[in-house]
């Protein structure tokens, strides 16, 4: 009734009579931010956007069909693993778009078309829908992928070019290291190569300059944290400056840190929200648990490059290292319940 | 000393949008309106029982409730009239509380109990607040006289005065710094000379550079009052926070201030109590910011306990378009009302009314673990997985993540990009959490 008096006294005849009928109540808070998950992935493809164009401009249009085969591929995936399953479509956070796009920037430019569709369909599919969609997958999906693909196709996802030629079979810079005395120091890529990326390689591994560009802008966005690229890069570059040489001390850290994998793994891939500690101790572990493993795989094995394998081995132990790291509360004692 | 400890802010927090539109909208008195509803309870503690029955002729500052139970606070009418209906009435809480309806008669006669008060000491000047009604005027409504009445063995030496005003939109605290400034230095002299405080610490977000100049001028020459800029940054004014920004002292997990030597009082409840002494009119009316986008007129009003939301929003133009929803207190922890009936009590201080744009919130979808919750809690919790393990009932899990220790500011809610209801789902745990605790009492160890 009272309700009623309020409307005739702001003499607007529009208003509902059944006001209080109509309220919303829940609890609170009433107001959001505004942020979303869409936004996020939007400054995650903003941010590899460099890497992939560094990508085109050294392997040429190959690499830009790789891309556009991969993203379709997993957005296809996505959008028929949502029907299957039944769920709400999820096509429109992005997520599959940066899975694709990172799945790609982590192939050779030469992998057969066909190869590369398959790999975002393990991505999308095995690694992420059937374990529950976004923020439930327990590893990486598009590093998942790739190493089901090189065991799946060796020799098609280790057939390397050189930036600029076509189908040229070539080494990549850690490739050549690993062969040690055998390979001439004329072989060996110069450091400013390294860091252009005018090297063989993954189509958005090579660049360390256009990587870095677009980890500095996830940084000054807020969407990732400095723990873990910095740890991750630190501890490769700290092994290997230890163990990488003939004596102690003594080896090439920054050919290490700048050539292969190390860039896109500690900004992109180890950063990975559903495949990385949520607390802060959490993600120093993390860092430096795959700068290790990343300098033994290099250093110790037969592969030369060891970033896909550490941040997957580190991925599966994400759970185990949440639950140690849980933070004493405000006011808590040292142990708490 | 104070310098060294000083630190202006606490880890953690949001930036929330303030919308502070009405801070320049001077107090204006409502009219006395035709009836007023009280509760029995406004406070935490024990309610109140009636002390009049239906058909009493009551007096402005009469009590109407009490309680013999030490944490509680009497309720007073603020109006003359005559007690029409006395009965259980159902809030926004849930629950139904015990109300008194009186009808006013328009004489507003006072009541022969309200005269000026002058303690004589500790003890006295207590037992005077604890007849005021007083609660905390912030929100959550802890009788004032229990928290001047620290636990034995503790020792209070700090009265941190909280002024911060963090929550978005509400101005009240900000207008009774502008427009009673000599009462809150009244308020706090008396505080320092009766209760024996050694120092006294006024903190204000420093998005209000006009109150901070003021509270300064006020102070200036004081030398055991200091005013402190705090930064703007929510939940700022949340009582832990509070003490920490300016003290540098953590009040145990599960403990109250007075553990760390701390007494916090928000600024209108200081200002109170020097009106208090000096009118012997008890708490019977409240400033209450009235804003929102479906409001003809925002602005500040001093409406009496008991006035309905309906006729606060009329003295202020009423609704210009569809209202979709009104809360009471402020957009990050208020109460959204599903009545306009719902009185202004002694914890109200901010009525919004939202139309449908900003009533409907988002969806929820799946969290992806971007860890902002984790980042903006200022008590340091993983809000994510207090969700995730309240949503699948696993109380053995859930307790590992300390739910209880939740302040519930709802800063994680609010940055969640998944738009996840985060804090809804932490009152949910903390709940489980009790209840099984409380069943382990009751039935022993195995």
């Amino acid at each position: 009734m009272e309700a009623l008096k309020i409307l005739k006294k702001a003499g607007n005849t529009d208003l509902d009579i059944n006001l209080e009928k109509n309220l919303v109540v829940s609890p609170s808070p009433h107001i959001t931010g505004t942020s979303s998950t869409s936004k996020i992935m939007r400054d995650v493809i903003i941010a590899l956007s460099p890497a992939a164009a560094a990508g085109i401009y050294y392997f040429g249009y190959r690499a830009a069909l790789v891309i556009a085969v991969t993203v379709a591929a997993c957005i296809l995936s996505e959008y028929i693993s949502c029907k299957v399953l039944k769920k709400a479509n999820t096509v429109s956070d992005l997520s599959a778009v940066v899975t694709g796009i990172l799945l790609a920037l982590n192939l050779t430019p030469s992998i057969p078309l066909w190869i590369a569709a398959v790999g975002g369909v393990v991505a999308i599919v095995i690694v992420k829908q059937v374990f529950g969609g976004i923020g439930q997958n327990f590893m990486n999906p598009a590093l998942a992928a790739r190493v089901i693909m090189i065991v799946s196709w060796p020799e098609a996802m280790t057939r390397w070019i050189d930036p600029g030629t076509d189908a040229v079979s070539a080494a990549t810079p850690l490739a050549i290291i690993k062969k040690g005395a055998e390979i001439t120091e004329a072989a060996r890529p110069v450091y400013f190569d390294l860091f252009i990326g005018n090297i063989a390689g993954c189509i958005g591994e090579t660049s360390v300059a256009a990587l870095l560009a677009g980890g500095i802008y996830l940084l000054i966005r807020k969407v990732i944290s400095y723990e873990i690229p910095l740890t991750y890069i630190g501890t490769v570059a700290l092994m290997t400056w230890v163990l990488g040489g003939g004596t102690l001390f003594s080896g090439d850290f920054i050919y290490h840190i700048l050539g292969g994998g190390l860039f896109i793994g500690a900004f992109f891939m180890a950063t990975d929200y559903t495949t990385s500690p949520i607390t802060y101790k959490g993600r120093l572990i993390m860092g430096v648990g795959c700068g290790l493993l990343t300098s033994l795989i290099r250093l110790y094995t037969g592969y030369p490059e060891g970033v896909s394998f550490s941040i997957l081995i580190m991925n599966i132990t994400v759970p185990l290292i949440d639950r140690y790291t849980i933070p004493v509360p405000f006011g808590g004692s040292k142990r708490s319940a | 000393m104070l310098f060294l400890n000083r630190r202006g802010t606490f880890r953690g927090g949001t930036h929330v949008p303030m919308h502070k539109e009405t801070s320049d909208m001077a107090t204006v008195t409502m009219d006395l309106p035709a009836k007023v509803r009280i509760p029995m309870q406004q406070h935490l503690g024990a309610p109140c029982i009636p002390t009049v029955a239906k058909g009493d002729k009551v007096k402005a500052g009469q009590i109407i409730g009490s309680s013999d139970k030490y944490v509680s606070a009497p309720v007073h009418s603020g109006v003359s009239g005559t007690v029409t209906a006395v009965n259980p009435i159902m809030y926004a809480g849930g629950c139904e509380v015990m109300t008194v309806e009186i009808e006013t008669d328009g004489l507003q006669e006072t009541h022969e109990s309200v005269k000026p008060h002058s303690p004589a000491d500790k003890d006295d000047f207590i037992r005077i607040i604890s007849g005021s009604g007083l609660v905390g005027l912030g929100g959550a409504g802890f009788p004032e006289h229990v928290k001047l009445k620290p636990p034995a063995g503790l020792e209070v030496d700090t009265l941190i005065v909280n002024a911060a005003e963090c929550e978005p939109y509400i101005t009240s605290d900000f207008r009774e710094m502008i427009e009673n400034s000599t009462d809150i230095a009244e308020g706090v002299r008396l505080l320092l000379d009766i209760m024996g405080y050694k120092k006294a610490i006024i903190g204000i977000e420093d998005n209000k550079p006009k109150a901070i100049d003021l509270m300064k001028k006020t102070f200036s020459g004081n030398e055991k009052v200091s005013v402190e800029s705090l930064k703007s940054i929510y939940p700022q004014g949340a009582e832990k926070m509070l003490i920490y920004s300016l003290t540098g002292r953590k009040v145990p997990q599960g403990k109250l201030p007075s553990e760390v030597g701390v007494i916090v009082m928000n600024v209108t409840t200081v200002s109170f109590i020097a009106k208090y002494l000096r009118t012997g009119m008890p708490l019977v009316g409240k400033r209450v910011t009235v804003v929102g986008n479906a409001v003809s007129k925002p602005g500040n009003v001093y409406a009496l306990i008991g006035t309905s939301i309906s006729d606060v929003i009329n003295a202020c133009g009423g609704f210009s378009i569809q209202p979709m929803k009104v809360i009471t207190g402020g957009p990050m922890m208020g109460a959204a009302q599903f009545s306009l009936e719902t009185p202004v009590t002694k914890t109200t201080n901010d009525i919004l009314v939202f139309d449908e744009k900003e009533a409907i919130l988002p969806a929820e979808s799946p969290c992806i673990r971007c860890g902002r919750c984790v980042d903006v809690c200022p008590i340091g919790l993983l809000p994510l997985y207090i969700n995730l393990h309240t949503l699948r009932k696993n109380i053995d899990e859930l307790v590992k993540f300390n739910p209880c220790d939740c302040i519930e500011c709802g800063s994680c809610s609010y940055v969640c990009p998944a738009k996840r209801k985060l804090v809804q789902s932490i009152r949910l745990g903390k709940v489980m959490v009790r209840n099984v605790a409380l069943k382990a009492k009751t039935t022993g160890p195995a």
